[in-house]
């Protein structure tokens, strides 16, 4: 036979390299024994022994994220397989491109309760954009090839590849990825020119514009959001990015007007309520957005660009649905708008503008530290944002209200740079993703943004990061309290903290030290900035334990089911003026 | 656009030609299940064994809104190669199959028969007692024949589902 012949092992090892795979995040287990064998033997790709198997898929999620490439897990059969299902989700609901090999039960033995047997591919056919049972190791090469090729083409998201012991150990060919390409799958890129050409005549005859973007800009890559700023800057209209699409403009510029949504800026939510023409490149339309639909931004015509048909629709009724990439798109449409040379109704515009500006002016994120009183969450994030400021930084968060805030008070001026769970909402995301986000980017400040429940769905990975000397620092917002729960106990469920107290422990920077982590703690309003920038300064991995008012909430905040204009504020913010009855406040 | 808030809902038939992979029809079924579509009829056949194809064909009901989402999830499986809803994609024809247990003696025997003389149901099964009956039309043809045997001794029936397919020249 030809030289061409490998085991499976072997295949799966050459097919990550011509993937031009660095590093897989993996545990081994019974089934996998022969292909870690054969990682053993060889030195090119590097492969992360992480603590728990959701760990490895965050992990590997926080790469692809903060790369743009394809991020690679691994996991034995049984519960190492159902250990990956949150990471695999998660990734699945926010378009990230993975890659999953999982190890099954030798073929024979399928069906039958084998020891470490689950119906892997039965439990993940949900849980992933698609997924495949190896049923010959002359099939692997191609199978591997194809998964990555849809993992990263159309709308991205997670591929898992289950392959059974003996076709790891059988013999098969190896071809390289070239021409490989699923027969049916294939996404459309270009959006169609005459629908495009309607976009440009809508947007330029708005009177009331907003564009709004979402995670599909990132996806598409750096460009798209290079299109997106010359797009923003060329017409002079407000733009708002989603939760997944920090970044993507940058959120310190002047026609930057927030996030929209439950947690979103009162300008940015006034301004998706009022406006005329709605543009939204990229995002979904995600009732966390949208609110209660039958109230969404009810007078205006709406233009949606998604790769994904079935993101048309679906939430919102459109009035124009482009398909296309989003690179390909903005690229096509500020064309098509410079050769119109589209007249815009200017004096609309600065109308539109000084409504907005007085939405603004409620400053609805404004806050005040007194430097006597408990740390104030806002605080400590607008001192991490400004203490990163003009560094080479990347943040990951856990869920909960640390989250919201550190959505609303970090700063980014790049996409790629912002990694959170969005639509899953998983506590236990931000460690993992940030060792994925730190060894993609070695000589970068990751910073994960966290509080002690979700820290502790994924602590084992602290051990990790130590242990592979990546230098991560954990700022762990410490409420001593599940904060999100209690804060929705407060306003909706007659204010009884149930289940939902932290304050017990465990003793945080001992556990972060025996986790390999250098701890710090910090008490006192006074000492915030400081301690941030000594946990930046400190070599390797730090943990500050940040204690932080346990009462404080997240605002603005539209309730669950009520409409943009029921926005309501936080404590410390004015009403709008008297005579803007549309924007009355719940 | 507005329509699409309507929700009267209507029923749709779906023609969908997959690949004939292991697990095709529950990534199919599940995608229905899991998004809470409903799923009224469904039939699976291989119809081209050299390229390993099969046709599903389900009729599900739902708002404009959703029955537009079934079609574009669909299209969004690795394995589907085409997804038409014959239902606004043109002209098509449907029918569907049921074979029909009637037992009974003398004059409903009688009555039986007669009615499905008219229906142009077939005798495919005869005891002393019993009928199987084959009838092939459409849904509601079915629906009314059954109903009609119902009180001259109905005691099982087997139906297809609908199969469907354009009318015209075009495949799928
Ligand atoms: C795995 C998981 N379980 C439960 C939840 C529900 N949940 C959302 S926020 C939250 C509280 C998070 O508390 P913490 O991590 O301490 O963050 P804080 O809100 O205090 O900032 C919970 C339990 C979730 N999002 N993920």
């Amino acid at each position: 036979m030809s030289s061409n012949r490998y085991t499976g092992g072997e295949i799966i090892l050459k097919a990550l390299a011509d993937q031009d795979v660095e590093v897989v995040f993996g545990y081994p287990g019974g089934v996998t024994l022969p292909l870690y064998n054969d990682i053993y033997k060889q030195n090119s790709l590097r492969h992360v022994l992480v603590g728990h198997e959701q760990g490895g898929v965050h992990a590997a999620e926080g790469y692809a994220r903060s790369t743009g490439k394809t991020g690679v897990a691994m996991a034995t059969s049984g519960p190492g397989a159902t250990n990956t299902v949150t990471g695999l989700v998660d990734a699945l609901m926010d378009s990230i491109p993975l890659v999953c090999i999982t190890g099954q039960v030798t073929s024979a033995l399928i069906g039958n309760d084998a020891f470490q047997e689950a119906d892997t591919t039965g439990i993940t056919r949900p849980a992933t954009k698609h997924n495949y049972l190896v049923k010959s190791t002359e099939d692997l090469a191609r199978i591997i090839h194809e998964a990555f090729y849809i993992a990263a083409n159309g709308r991205p998201g997670p591929v898992l590849i289950d392959v059974p012991k003996d076709i790891i150990m059988g013999m098969g060919e190896y071809v390289g990825p070239e021409g490989i390409e699923p027969r049916n799958y294939k996404p459309q890129i270009n959006g169609d020119r005459e629908a495009i050409e309607e976009a440009v005549d809508m947007l330029a005859s708005a009177e009331k514009p907003i564009i709004y973007a979402g995670g599909g800009v990132i996806n598409s890559g750096p460009e798209a959001s290079q299109l997106l700023q010359k797009l923003v800057k060329m017409t002079g209209f407000p733009c708002t990015t989603t939760l997944m699409a920090l970044g993507a403009y940058p959120t310190t510029d002047k026609q930057f007007v927030g996030m929209p949504g439950m947690h979103g800026t009162y300008e940015a939510n006034l301004a998706m309520y009022g406006c005329d023409v709605m543009f939204n490149v990229g995002a979904r339309f995600d009732d966390r957005v949208t609110g209660n639909t039958a109230l969404f931004s009810p007078g205006s015509q709406k233009i949606h660009v998604d790769i994904d048909p079935s993101s048309i629709n679906k939430n919102i009724a459109v009035d124009l649905a482009i398909i296309a990439d989003a690179t390909s798109f903005l690229t096509d449409f500020i064309t098509i708008w410079n050769e119109k040379q589209p007249k815009l109704n200017h004096k609309a515009h600065e109308e539109w503008w000084k409504e907005i500006e007085s939405w603004r002016s409620v400053d609805c994120l404004g806050f005040e530290q007194d430097s006597k009183a408990d740390i104030r969450p806002q605080y400590a994030l607008t001192q991490l944002s400004e203490a990163l400021n003009g560094s080479d930084y990347y943040v990951t968060t856990d869920v909960g209200q640390h989250q919201m805030w550190s959505a609303q008070y970090i700063q980014f001026d790049e996409p790629n740079r912002w990694m959170t769970s969005g639509g899953l909402g998983t506590m236990g995301y931000g460690i993992p993703a940030a060792m994925g986000v730190q060894l993609a980017h070695p000589e970068s400040s990751v910073v994960c943004v966290t509080s002690e429940g979700s820290m502790m769905m994924n602590v084992q990975e602290m051990a990790t990061i130590a242990k592979e000397g990546l230098p991560v620092k954990i700022l762990c917002l410490h409420n001593k309290v599940l904060g999100m729960i209690r804060q929705w106990q407060e306003l909706f469920h007659e204010n009884n903290e149930s289940e939902c107290d932290l304050s017990q422990g465990p003793d945080f920077p001992k556990l972060a030290e025996a986790m390999g982590f250098s701890a710090m703690v910090c008490e006192k309003a006074d000492d915030v900035e400081g301690s941030i920038k000594e946990m930046l300064a400190t070599d390797g991995p730090v943990f500050l334990l940040m204690h932080t008012d346990r009462m404080e909430n997240v605002f603005p905040m539209i309730p669950a089911g009520a409409a943009h204009n029921e926005i309501v504020l936080g404590p410390n913010q004015k009403l709008v003026p008297a005579d803007d009855k549309d924007n009355v406040m719940a | 656009m507005n329509n699409f808030y309507n929700d009267k809902v209507q029923d749709h038939t779906f023609s969908i030609l997959v690949e004939n992979e292991p697990g095709v029809l529950a990534r199919v079924i599940g995608l229905l299940s899991g998004r809470g579509y409903n799923i009224d009829t469904l039939t699976v056949a291989e119809v081209d064994e050299e390229e390993g194809l099969s046709k599903i064909t389900i009729v599900s009901s739902g708002t404009p809104m959703v029955l537009e989402q079934i079609r574009a999830q669909l299209e969004r499986l690795v394995p589907v190669r085409a997804v038409s809803d014959l239902t606004v994609d043109g002209p098509s024809v449907e029918r569907e199959l049921a074979l029909v247990k009637v037992a009974g003696e003398g004059e409903s025997r009688v009555e039986s028969l007669r009615i499905a003389d008219i229906f142009r149901a077939r005798a495919v099964d005869s005891t002393n007692t019993s009928f199987v009956f084959e009838i092939v039309g459409s849904t509601e043809k079915l629906d009314a024949f059954i109903e009609l045997m119902k009180p001259l001794g109905l005691v099982d029936v087997s139906r297809t589902g609908v199969v469907a397919i354009s009318r015209g020249a075009e495949p799928i």
